[in-house]
């Protein structure tokens, strides 16, 4: 019999084997994560965009109504206001909360003592749970009994509303969130500060550069990457606001605390209108995912990459 | 010296330039006074600012333990008189305290321990093995972080109502089972990690498997911590899912149930902080403990 394999043959056939069992086991270790991973993300994603021309009410799948949910959220003066509400948060906490980030790494960044103390208080607060943070604050700044109050009346201020004023609660809120996440901003911008090799710093000394020249020309240019992250970590983050808004105001007072994923929560959960919800949930989607590819391209132009 | 050398083979006039650059920056370095313990001066405002961050939680802690009257004083006392325990007794004895926190346990240690299985596996995968789909799977896979929950969760609600895991842990459990970022944060890991040893044990005759349980996965250790506490922590704070997914009260985890005793005991603030307590003390110990490697996850996929 002339079966002589040459050595062509066999060594595609080996490859040919390699490839099966690579693609066995990659697809057997990778399997179930990527299932469930994407199991839950884009089957819930496209029956929400299903639900959303409905009317469903949560148990019932309900009728096909087209699109008269999109049509009366663009009249929806509630959901108005939870646009306003969270976009008001993102406005007082994103810009502050990113330099007094930037601002404390700086502190940090230097032979300094107790670093390791410093880092712990700071972050302290974005591990501790939300809920528990929203409901200590809830007292902290409760109008009777609360500490806040008590020290603005020892120093002869008056008293203050706080969380149970319509024009205070939404920056009281901001305040309290600003607490939970600065301590995540210092360490991004404290790893990406001990990043600038000391030469370069020496350098611009030498090139008679100042501690503000330094700031503008060393230092910024080296985090403005870490900052457009922090500003998209920002962004998503502010979007999804609810544990601080269910723990203490619950939206109210007069709807002034009232963001787009307590709405959403609120429209599906509580009223059961879980078709009109899932079309509001689509509009955050959309308006958040325009905010990150906007910052993005932002970044993009001025050649800054992640 | 070498700067010596440098300088000598420029022109006399750039030399001089140099030197007096050189003089001057060793002026602003030296510079006496308080700019010379300029790098202790940070102190002024570190010092009070991590003092006020921590603030909030001292003093829960400190509530904790005094009575109803002593915290409704004005102006609130700043330290117990005594150490009253009833707030504690009210939460572990007279409420599902106990169930809730015992749920959270049974969540949080069930999400650690599969994602550290899971997301190893294909983290792993992705980084080491060449299969069919990987590039895109990778891509679907770390897509899927922006896509935010309130999209996916009423018809999560729905399909897990109609298989019957609405109202039970495994309702909780079963999305916590592995995440994106967890199988990013191992992909990263893997990708860095040297090759040769893996191809030693191939070389040795062990499977795929063996090579990843017997010498990867011990030498992925700091990566395993910190996907570990990240998990924990996360899956020990959430409020959102759970308050959906789960309506009796024996089936709640602690911050749910926070959230209801909190109703519940309105004005009984050595209840409520004795409660906060509880509920922030084991996600505190955790990231006391492994802080470190915390922070270096978190930084890591950033700059990663």
């Amino acid at each position: 019999m002339a079966t002589t394999l040459d050595e062509a043959t066999i060594a595609r056939e080996a490859n040919r084997r390699i490839r099966r069992s690579n693609n066995i086991t990659g697809w057997a270790f990778a399997g179930p994560s990527v299932i469930i991973v994407l199991g839950l993300s884009f089957i819930p994603m496209i029956w929400a965009a299903y639900l959303s021309l409905t009317d469903s009410n949560l148990v019932s799948p309900g009728h096909f109504i087209g699109f008269a949910n999109y049509t009366a959220l663009a009249k929806d003066p509630m959901l108005r206001q939870a646009f306003t509400n969270t976009l008001l948060l993102a406005v007082m906490y994103l810009p502050i909360g990113l330099a007094a980030g930037l601002a404390v790494a700086i502190l940090l960044n230097r032979k300094i003592k107790l670093i390791g103390f410093y880092r712990t208080c700071f972050l302290v607060p974005f591990v501790a749970s939300t809920a528990a943070e929203g409901i200590l604050f809830g007292f902290i700044f409760d109008p009777n009994f609360g500490i806040v109050n008590a020290g603005l009346q020892a120093v002869g201020l008056p008293r203050q509303g706080f969380l149970q004023d319509p024009s205070q609660a939404l920056a009281v809120l901001a305040i309290v969130y600003f607490w939970t996440q600065f301590g995540f901003n210092i360490v991004i911008y404290l790893a990406a500060l001990q990043d600038i090799p000391q030469e370069v710093l020496e350098a611009a000394s030498i090139d008679g550069a100042g501690r503000w020249a330094k700031f503008w020309h060393v230092t910024l240019p080296t985090v403005r990457p870490v900052t457009i992250f922090l500003l998209v970590w920002g962004l998503i983050d502010v979007f999804q606001f609810f544990d601080l808004v269910y723990t203490t105001t619950r939206g109210g007072p007069l709807n002034s605390t009232l963001t787009l994923v307590y709405y959403i929560w609120e429209l599906a959960f509580n009223f059961f209108t879980a078709g009109y919800g899932a079309a509001v949930a689509y509009v955050l989607f959309f308006t958040s995912l325009i905010a990150i590819i906007a910052v993005l391209a932002y970044g993009r132009r001025r050649r800054i990459t992640l | 010296m070498t700067g010596e050398q440098t300088l000598q083979a420029m022109p006399e006039a750039d030399l001089t330039l140099h030197r007096a650059r050189i003089a001057e920056a060793d002026r602003r370095m030296h510079r006496s006074g308080w700019r010379r313990r300029l790098p202790q001066r940070g102190h002024l405002v570190l010092m009070p600012l991590s003092i006020i961050v921590v603030m909030p939680f001292v003093w829960m802690i400190l509530t904790s333990f005094m009575t109803d009257t002593e915290i409704n004083t004005i102006p609130p006392p700043l330290w117990p008189r005594h150490l009253y325990t009833g707030g504690y007794s009210t939460v572990l004895a007279s409420s599902d305290f106990p169930y809730w926190f015992l749920n959270s346990l049974i969540v949080s240690g069930a999400a650690v321990l599969a994602q550290l299985i899971l997301c190893s596996l294909a983290g792993y995968a992705f980084a080491r093995i060449q299969f069919r789909g990987s590039t895109v799977m990778l891509i679907l896979v770390l897509a899927t972080a922006l896509i935010p929950i309130q999209l996916t969760v009423i018809p999560t609600f729905v399909i897990f109502h109609d298989i019957g895991l609405i109202n039970t842990l495994g309702a909780l459990i079963l999305p916590q089972l592995t995440s994106a970022l967890g199988i990013y944060l191992m992909y990263a890991f893997f990708q860095s990690f040297p090759r040769e040893l893996e191809e030693a044990g191939r070389i040795d005759g062990c499977s795929r498997l063996q090579v990843f349980w017997k010498i990867v996965l011990p030498l992925a250790k700091p990566a395993l911590a910190a996907l570990g506490i990240i998990t924990f922590i996360y899956a020990w704070n959430d409020l959102f899912w759970p308050l959906i997914a789960i309506t009796s009260s024996h089936t709640f985890t602690v911050q749910v149930g926070l959230t209801t005793f909190q109703g519940e005991h309105i004005t009984h603030w050595s209840a409520i902080t004795a409660a906060t307590t509880l509920t922030t003390v084991p996600v505190l110990l955790v990231f006391l403990i492994g802080q470190r490697r915390f922070i270096q996850a978190i930084t890591g996929a950033v700059k990663g």
